[in-house]
C-alpha cells in the first residue's frame, strides 16, 4: 500500500498582522479578526515565489525521508500562482533538489487543492509500479485583490510529499482516497489577470461546503470509518473559521482538528494549505493514529485521504523540520507599504 | 632583461571632470596634442601608440580606440594596439610601451588613456564598471564596485580596528590635493563631517569614500634614455616596471585585507629599481574608494598592515609630511576616467619630478613611484621613475 | 550579453544547489566550480563536489546604490561566505531579523536572483539566510 515517506513544509518568514490591512481600508480589525478567524497571515519575500516554496519544502522533504532526490520518478506541483503561464514549475523543483533527469515532471492547476490531485497522481503511479518515489507540491504565492476580504487571508506556503510503498520508509499509510467534483464558478482567475474574482457569498455553502463534506462523507462510507475513529481532522482551511463549521457539521470535533488548522497564524496557503495542515498533524502524530484529509479547490472539488501512521515516524523525525518551530522561530512583521512593495504593486494599484 | 633604458620625454592631460561639450575624440586630442607639445615632437615621429580604454564599448558605444586615437592625433598608418585591463588598462598601456621602447623594437612611442563615462546614466556606469569583477559570480548578484571594496573595508576594520573616520581622511587629503591641480574634476576641500555625512553607497563606503564618474584623458610619450635631451631638458627615466594579477572574484582571493596583485608588483618594481619605499618621495596611488588606499599604503610597504589608516589619519601623507601620496587628488580628488588613470598618475609624477607641479609641489622629489590597480585587485602594475641625470 | 537563456541554463546545477568541484590532485575544493585547479594547473584533475550550505559570514555590506539590473531590489546585503568545506563565495544574505555580522552562522536558501521585467526570464539561485 502506498504511503508517506516522507514530507516538508516552508512558510515565509514575513508577516502582515489583519490590524495593519484594516488600518489602510478604514476597516474594523476585531470584527474581521472574528468573522474570518486569522489574526496575521504570512507573505513571501520580494525575491520568493511558488517556485522558491516549492523548492525550500521539496528540499525538507527529501531531507526528512532519507531517500536521494534522484529516487524520484515523479514530481508534481500544484499551484494556481505559478511563475510562469509556459514553463514548468516542476522542472525548476527538479533542478532545485538536483533530482537528475529520470524522472517525469508537470505542473497541476486546481485552484486550492491541485497539490493533493498531484498526491492522487502520484499514489497511482507508485501503486501501479509505474515509479518507486514521486513527489508532490503544493505551493502558493497567493493574491488577493487590495481591498477584497481575500487580502487578509491570501498568504504564501507549501508542503511537499513523498509517496512510496516500500515498508521500511512509510511513515503513514495511505488508507484510501475518494474525490468529489463538480463543475461550479465560485472563484476563478482569467489568463492574464492579477487577481482572481470570486461569487462572495456564493463560495461558501455550494462551494466549500458542498464539496468538502460530499468528499468525506464518501471517503467515511467507502471505508466504513466514523469520524470518531480518527485521531485528527485536517481540512481545506480559507479561513478559520469555514473549517471549524465543516467539521462540525460532519461530527468532528474541534480537538480534532485544532492541530492541523493553521490558517489563524498563517493565512490561507491556498494549494499548501490542506498539506501544511497534514504537515502539522504528521508532525505530532502518534504510530498507529489516524488522519482524515479533506482539501478544496475551487472550480470545484475535493479530495479526500484517509491515512494511518506507522511505527516509523519517530525513528525518521531526525531529519524533520517541525512546521510550527519554522513559523514561530522565524517571523519578521512587515506594515503594508513594505507588503506592498514586497508584491511588486505599488506599479499596479 | 632590459635592453635599454626607456624615458618619458612629454607628458599631457585633459581636465577631468564632466566634461559635456567633449566626446571620446575631443578628449584624446586635447590630451594628445598638450604631450606632444610637451616632448616637442611632431606627429608623424610616432612609430607605435598603445592606446587604453576600459569600456568604451558600453560608455560611448565604440571599439577600436587604439587606432582611432591614433588617427585623431594625426599618427598616419603607425601600429596601434588598444589595451583593456579594467581601471588599470592605462598603467598596463604605459607598461606595454616601456617594453616597447625598452625592447629596441621602436624608439618613439605613445600611451594614451581615455574614458569618456557621463554619456550614460550613472546605474549604466556602474554596470560597465562591474564588468571588471567576475561577471557570473559578482556582478549577476548585483555586486557593485563598492559593494567588493566595501566587503574589504569591512573586514580591514574588524581585523585592524580601522575606522570610517580613518577611511573618510583619505578623502578629505586628497581634495586638499586636488584642490591645487588645474586638472582635477574636485578643487574644492571637504571635511571628515562632510564625508561621513554623505550619502551611504555600501557600507561603510559613503559616496565621499568613492572616485567618481570621470571624463578624461592623459597621454605620455616613450623614447630611449640616450634620445630623451633631443625632446626634452628633464626627462623622467623608468626605473621599474612591473605588474601582477590575481583572481577576477574577491571572494576566492587568499585575503581580503591586502591586495596581493600589488603587493607582488611592488616587490618586484623595488627590486627593478634597487630602492625600497622609504626612498620613494612622491607616490600616486589607486584610491578609486578610501580603503583602497589604506591597502596600497600597506601593500606597496610603506606601512605594516593595518598601520596605516591611522598614520594616514594623522597627516603623514598629506603634501609636505613624511610621504607626499596622490599629490593630483588621486582617483577621488582629481577624477577616474578609468581609462586614463594609469597614464595621468605617471603625469603627476613626471611634473613632480620635473618640479613642475606648482603649487602641489613636493620639495626635492627624486624618485616618484605609480600604482594603478584594475578591478578589486585583479590586476596591479607599479612604475618608479627618477629624474635622469 | 550578461544574461539569456543558455547562460542561465549551463550553470543551473551550480547555481540551483551549489554543485562545484574539487581537484584530486591537491584535494582543493571550489564554488563556484573551476574548470582548471588554482594550485595545479596542467596536473589538475577535476571532480564534481556538492557543498552543503552552511557556513559563516566572513565580510558582510549592504548596497544601498544598485546596478540597474537590482534597482528595485535596494537595499540588499552582499556577504563573503566561508562554506564550511572551505571555499568563500559572494551572496546575497537575507534578511530574517538576526543582524549580519562576521562571525553569523548562515544556511543556504533558494530564491528568485534577478527577474527579467514582466516577460523575461526568472533567474533562481542561492541566497544565505542568517541562522
Amino acid at each position: 500500500m502506498a504511503g508517506i515517506v516522507g514530507y516538508g513544509a516552508y512558510v515565509p518568514i514575513y508577516r502582515i498582522k489583519v490590524e495593519d490591512i484594516a488600518k489602510v481600508w478604514g476597516e474594523d480589525a476585531e470584527s474581521i479578526k472574528k468573522g474570518l478567524g486569522i489574526r496575521e497571515k504570512s507573505v513571501p519575500g520580494k525575491d520568493e515565489d511558488a517556485a522558491t516554496i516549492a523548492v525550500e519544502a521539496a528540499r525538507n522533504a527529501i531531507r526528512h525521508s532519507g531517500i536521494k532526490a534522484t529516487e524520484l520518478g515523479a514530481i508534481f506541483t500544484g499551484s494556481e500562482s505559478h511563475p510562469y503561464a509556459v514553463k514548468p514549475t516542476a522542472t525548476i523543483v527538479s533542478a532545485g533538489i538536483d533530482a537528475g533527469n529520470r524522472l517525469m515532471a508537470a505542473d497541476l492547476e486546481f485552484a486550492c487543492k491541485a497539490g493533493t490531485a498531484g498526491m492522487q497522481m502520484v499514489i497511482g503511479f507508485v501503486e501501479s509500479g509505474m515509479i518507486k518515489y514521486g513527489m508532490a507540491i503544493g505551493s502558493d504565492t497567493s493574491q488577493g485583490r487590495p481591498g477584497d476580504a481575500l487580502e487578509y487571508t491570501a498568504s504564501a506556503g507549501g508542503a511537499a510529499f513523498i509517496i512510496g510503498k516500500e515498508k521500511k520508509q512509510v511513515i503513514a499509510e495511505i488508507l484510501k482516497t475518494v474525490s468529489f467534483t463538480s463543475d461550479t464558478p465560485d472563484f476563478w482567475r482569467r489568463e492574464g489577470a492579477g487577481f482572481p474574482s470570486h461569487g462572495g457569498r456564493f463560495t461558501g455553502e455550494p462551494g466549500y461546503f458542498r464539496h468538502i463534506t460530499n468528499a468525506t462523507k464518501m471517503l467515511l462510507e467507502e471505508t466504513g470509518f466514523k469520524p470518531s475513529d480518527f485521531d485528527y481532522a485536517v481540512f481545506h482551511q480559507p479561513n478559520g473559521k469555514f473549517p471549524t463549521m465543516a467539521a462540525a457539521q460532519l461530527g468532528f470535533t474541534t480537538k480534532q482538528i485544532e492541530n492541523g488548522l493553521l490558517t489563524p497564524i498563517i493565512g490561507n496557503t491556498y494549494s499548501g494549505a490542506s498539506m501544511v495542515g497534514l504537515a502539522a498533524t504528521l508532525d505530532i502524530a502518534k504510530p498507529g493514529q489516524k488522519i482524515m484529509v479533506t482539501s478544496f479547490g475551487s472550480g470545484a472539488g475535493s479530495d479526500s485521504f484517509a491515512i494511518e501512521v506507522t511505527d516509523n515516524i519517530d525513528a525518521k523525525r531526525k531529519n524533520l523540520t517541525k512546521i510550527m518551530e519554522m513559523i514561530n522561530s522565524r517571523k519578521v512583521y512587515i506594515d503594508y507599504s513594505t507588503y506592498l512593495k514586497n508584491r511588486g504593486s505599488i506599479k499596479k494599484v | 632583461m632590459i635592453m635599454r633604458d626607456v624615458a618619458i620625454v612629454g607628458v599631457g592631460m585633459s581636465k577631468f571632470g564632466e566634461r559635456w561639450s567633449s566626446g571620446l575624440k575631443d578628449l584624446m586630442a586635447e590630451a594628445g596634442i598638450a604631450a606632444l607639445e610637451d616632448a616637442n615632437i611632431s606627429s608623424r615621429e610616432i612609430e607605435m601608440l598603445y592606446g587604453s580604454t576600459m569600456a568604451s564599448g558600453r560608455f560611448a558605444g565604440q571599439e577600436h580606440t587604439a587606432a582611432l586615437m591614433a588617427d585623431q592625433l594625426g599618427f598616419q598608418n603607425i601600429p596601434a594596439v588598444r589595451l583593456e585591463n579594467a581601471c588599470a588598462s592605462g598603467g598596463s598601456a604605459l607598461r606595454q610601451g616601456y617594453i616597447a621602447v625598452a625592447s629596441g623594437i621602436h624608439d618613439i612611442v605613445v600611451v594614451g588613456g581615455v574614458e569618456k563615462m557621463t554619456d550614460v546614466t550613472s546605474a549604466e556606469a556602474s554596470t560597465a564598471l562591474g564588468g571588471a569583477g567576475d561577471q557570473e559570480w559578482e556582478l549577476f548578484q548585483g555586486i557593485t564596485f563598492p559593494g567588493l571594496y566595501a566587503l574589504m573595508a569591512k573586514r580591514h576594520m574588524y581585523e585592524y580596528g580601522t575606522t570610517e573616520e580613518q577611511m573618510a581622511s583619505v578623502s578629505v587629503k586628497n581634495h586638499d590635493n586636488a584642490s591645487k591641480n588645474q586638472y582635477a574634476q574636485f578643487r574644492r576641500a571637504i571635511t571628515i563631517d562632510d564625508v561621513m555625512r554623505s550619502k551611504m553607497v555600501s557600507d561603510p563606503l559613503k559616496l565621499l569614500d568613492c572616485s567618481p564618474i570621470s571624463d578624461g584623458a592623459a597621454v605620455a610619450v616613450l623614447v630611449p634614455l640616450e634620445k630623451a635631451r633631443k625632446y626634452n631638458d628633464t626627462p623622467i627615466k623608468i626605473i621599474a616596471s612591473a605588474q601582477a594579477s590575481d583572481t577576477l572574484r574577491l571572494a576566492e582571493r587568499d585575503s581580503l585585507t591586502e591586495i596581493k596583485a600589488t603587493k607582488i608588483a611592488a616587490q618586484n618594481a623595488y627590486k627593478q629599481a634597487k630602492l625600497e619605499a622609504k626612498d620613494i618621495d612622491v607616490v600616486e596611488v589607486h584610491d578609486c574608494f578610501s580603503i583602497a588606499e589604506i591597502l596600497a599604503m600597506e601593500d606597496l610597504g610603506f606601512y605594516k598592515k593595518g598601520k596605516a589608516a591611522k598614520a594616514i589619519a594623522d597627516g603623514e601623507t598629506t603634501l609636505n609630511s613624511k610621504l607626499s601620496v596622490n599629490t593630483s587628488g588621486g582617483l577621488k580628488g582629481c577624477g577616474h576616467p578609468v581609462g586614463a588613470t594609469g597614464i595621468k598618475q605617471a603625469a603627476e609624477v613626471v611634473w613632480q619630478l620635473r618640479g613642475d607641479a606648482k603649487e602641489r609641489q613636493v620639495k626635492g622629489a627624486e624618485v616618484g613611484m605609480t600604482h594603478n590597480v584594475g578591478g578589486s585587485g585583479a590586476t596591479a602594475v607599479v612604475h618608479i621613475y627618477k629624474r635622469a641625470d | 550579453m550578461e544574461r539569456s537563456s543558455s547562460s542561465l541554463w549551463r550553470k543551473i546545477r551550480s547555481r540551483y544547489d551549489l554543485v562545484g568541484n574539487e581537484c584530486k590532485n591537491c584535494g582543493s575544493s571550489y564554488f563556484p566550480p573551476r574548470v582548471v585547479c588554482r594550485k595545479c594547473g596542467r596536473k589538475s584533475k577535476m571532480v564534481e563536489k556538492k557543498f552543503a550550505g552552511d557556513g559563516e559570514i566572513y565580510s558582510i555590506t549592504r548596497i544601498r546604490v544598485p546596478p540597474d539590473t537590482f534597482k528595485d531590489e535596494a537595499p540588499y546585503f552582499i556577504g563573503v561566505i566561508k562554506l564550511k568545506e572551505g571555499p568563500m563565495v559572494e551572496g546575497h544574505v537575507l534578511e530574517n531579523g538576526i543582524e549580519p555580522k562576521i562571525g553569523t552562522k548562515v544556511r543556504v536558501r533558494f530564491r528568485k536572483m534577478y527577474v527579467e521585467g514582466d516577460e523575461g526570464l526568472i533567474y533562481y539561485q542561492y541566497k544565505f539566510e542568517p541562522v
